[in-house]
């Protein structure tokens, strides 16, 4: 009996143990496969090379208003604050869930008191950052803006209702985790821009 | 006829499969109106599989020439309104239809043993379709079509680690985009409809493995007569058959008045934001999913709680995912010895007489703007809130409520 047994089990193992081999191999064959059709919904070379930097000419761009750029395909905003905008920030501190910018949303230039590199020129990139709808601006001050009697101006994401201010801070209590997102930029010269790439990288 | 018969029975079993599935497949015999839904689901998505074919010969997945090919089915090819707005009151109608099924399964206990795996077949379908339905609202190439992508895309943004490379490598670009519309054409034409037909395959098998439930909830095979034929059991077919087809008339009849005369319902199946081209400078005042998805949008919107480790956006993403997780285990949370409303005690009749108040209003709260009051009392997010408790509570305290709950004794037979 215990050789019937020996006799039957060794080729039966080596079978298992080829049958296993094959599997195997036509397994990780299966899964090479994936990895060009996975690789090939990444981002095309054409779509990276859209993604390149964009120069604005802010020259015609008056106190108090804004303007509406397209980089990445997203939009961007540039406001030119006015003195009051920029006076109103620090006075509504208490309401808003991150007034240092302590999350990294903004380049280090730009981790200020008015999230900009000149204060009265912010760049923000206009996505909400709660699920990438389009906020709207709300530059009235007070009940005309529709909002409430002692808002200050900023922008309102009508999606979620999300609140931020003139620096692009969010509200304490809004479904946006964080502030709007403050793109890579630089000034070529005082009434140029160029949004995308830091003035370090350009150097 | 009987000797070709015979001839392909020897080479294919085709009496076999028909005695077997068909016309000696024994139903119980006292199946109700909610017995009509799953054939009626088969039969819609037949119907949006055959417009959708037709769809395609004049529909062109590309971001500049999508919009006007979609108006240009509207109005220049012969009936192409027709086959588009069957296509698209289809949709809605599949939804209705299997919301209605999967209610059925509540009322009942379908789910429970031994049907569990009919179950979970069908919760991946229920899945599997939602996404079909996510894939073809981006095609229109509208502004809600471009935007709702935009939103529900970004929800895997919010994983921690690889969400914002992953809702990339999904759109294909940093934004929405020519890719984006392209490859969703793929999925809602041949990958997502390929899955669904195998799953409709496996839920039907597993069905007639175990044979269906009724609205007693009690098992017929237990009692069969002398040919082994259940003696509370009829022939599919004729008398299924015949009755499913009246189903079929009726709501054939439902959705045609809608397709004729109301094709958009006021924007509940057409939004109106849909007919103005996508504009990625300008979101929609409101950014709403179509009603079917809305009660996972509202718990999605009701979670703003900040002091959650992580945030609040990836616990609504998280409270969302697990909404539709938790209907999986719907058959191992229920622990009532009896399957049918009918036998089971008040706890149950209550929790889910509230469960469904509760969905519905998680579905209209979903279509509206979320800082209003609505239904007279409350700010949108506080009902929301309200319901994302109740909603968790019914399957969460399932176990308890189910076993608490004072049955009455089921019958041996079928009660007609």
């Amino acid at each position: 009996m215990a050789e019937d047994k020996t006799e039957e089990s060794q080729p039966n193992r080596r079978r298992q143990f080829l049958t296993a081999l094959t599997s195997a191999v036509g397994v990780a064959g299966a899964g090479a496969m994936m990895v060009p059709l996975v690789a090939s919904m990444a981002p095309s070379a054409r779509a990276r090379a859209a993604g390149a930097p964009v120069e604005v000419d802010i020259s015609e761009l008056r106190e108090g208003r804004m303007m509406v750029v397209a980089w990445r395909g997203k939009p961007v905003w540039i406001v030119r604050r006015s003195e009051k905008m920029l006076a109103d920030l620090t006075e509504i501190r208490d309401q808003l869930s991150d007034p240092d910018s302590t999350v990294e949303q903004q380049p280090a230039y730009a981790a200020n008191g008015h999230r900009s590199i000149r204060p009265e020129i912010l760049v923000l990139l206009g996505v909400c950052t709660h699920l990438g709808c389009a906020p709207t601006k709300k530059f009235e001050r007070g009940a005309a803006s529709g909002i409430s009697a002692d808002w200050r101006g900023g922008f309102f994401c009508p999606c979620h209702g999300s609140r931020f201010d003139l620096a692009g801070r969010v509200f304490k209590n809004v479904p946006a985790p964080t502030n709007l997102e403050v793109p890579p930029h630089s000034f070529v010269t005082d009434n140029r821009i160029l949004i995308g790439l830091d003035s370090q990288e350009a150097a | 006829m009987s000797k070709f018969m015979t001839w392909v029975d020897e080479r294919f079993p085709a009496t076999k499969v028909w005695e077997e599935h068909v016309s000696k497949y024994y139903a119980p015999k006292n199946l109700n109106f909610w017995y009509f839904f799953g054939s009626l689901a088969m039969v819609v998505m037949v119907l949006q599989i055959l417009t959708g074919i037709f769809l395609t010969m004049h529909y062109k997945p590309d971001s500049s020439l999508a919009f006007a090919s979609v108006e240009y089915i509207m109005r220049d090819v012969p009936g192409g309104w027709f086959i588009r707005y069957l296509h698209s009151v289809g949709a809605s109608m599949l939804f209705i239809v299997v919301y209605l099924h999967m209610f059925r399964g509540l009322l009942y206990g379908s789910h429970r043993s031994p049907r569990e795996l009919i179950w979970l077949l069908g919760m991946l379908l229920y899945v599997t379709l939602m996404a079909e339905a996510f894939f073809g609202y981006l095609l229109p190439w509208g502004n809600m079509s471009y935007w709702g992508a935009q939103v529900i895309i970004s929800l895997f943004g919010a994983l921690p680690g690889i969400g914002p490379g992953l809702s990339e490598w999904i759109r294909g670009d940093f934004v929405v985009s020519d890719a984006t519309l392209n490859r969703f054409f793929a999925f809602h034409v041949i990958l997502v409809p390929l899955l669904l037909s195998l799953l409709v395959y496996l839920h039907i098998v597993a069905l007639h493995k175990v044979g269906g439930n009724n609205p007693d909830g009690i098992d017929i095979k237990k009692d069969k007569d002398a040919s082994g034929k259940p003696l509370d059991g009829i022939a599919f077919h004729p008398y299924y058959t015949v009755k499913d087809n009246l189903g079929v008339a009726v709501m054939m009849t439902a959705l045609l008045a809608v397709v004729f005369f109301v094709p958009e319902l006021g924007g509940w199946f057409l939004e109106k934001d849909n007919f103005a081209p996508a504009d990625i400078l300008q979101t929609p005042p409101d950014i709403v999913p179509l009603w079917y998805l809305t009660p996972y949008y509202s718990i999605l919107r009701a979670v703003t709680f900040e002091w959650l480790p992580g945030g609040a956006k990836l616990w609504g993403v998280l409270a969302m995912g697990a909404a539709i997780v938790l209907l999986f285990f719907l058959p191992w949370l229920d622990r009532s010895p009896v399957r049918s409303i009918r036998y089971r005690g008040w706890m149950y009749k209550t929790a889910l007489t509230l469960f469904v108040i509760t969905f519905v209003m998680l579905g209209y709260l979903g279509t509206r703007n979320p800082s209003h009051v609505d239904l007279g009392l409350l700010k949108n997010v506080t009902w929301s809130q309200i319901g994302l408790v109740v909603y968790f509570a019914f399957f969460l305290l399932m176990p308890i409520y189910t076993r608490m709950d004072r049955t009455k004794p089921e019958p041996d037979r079928v009660t007609g």
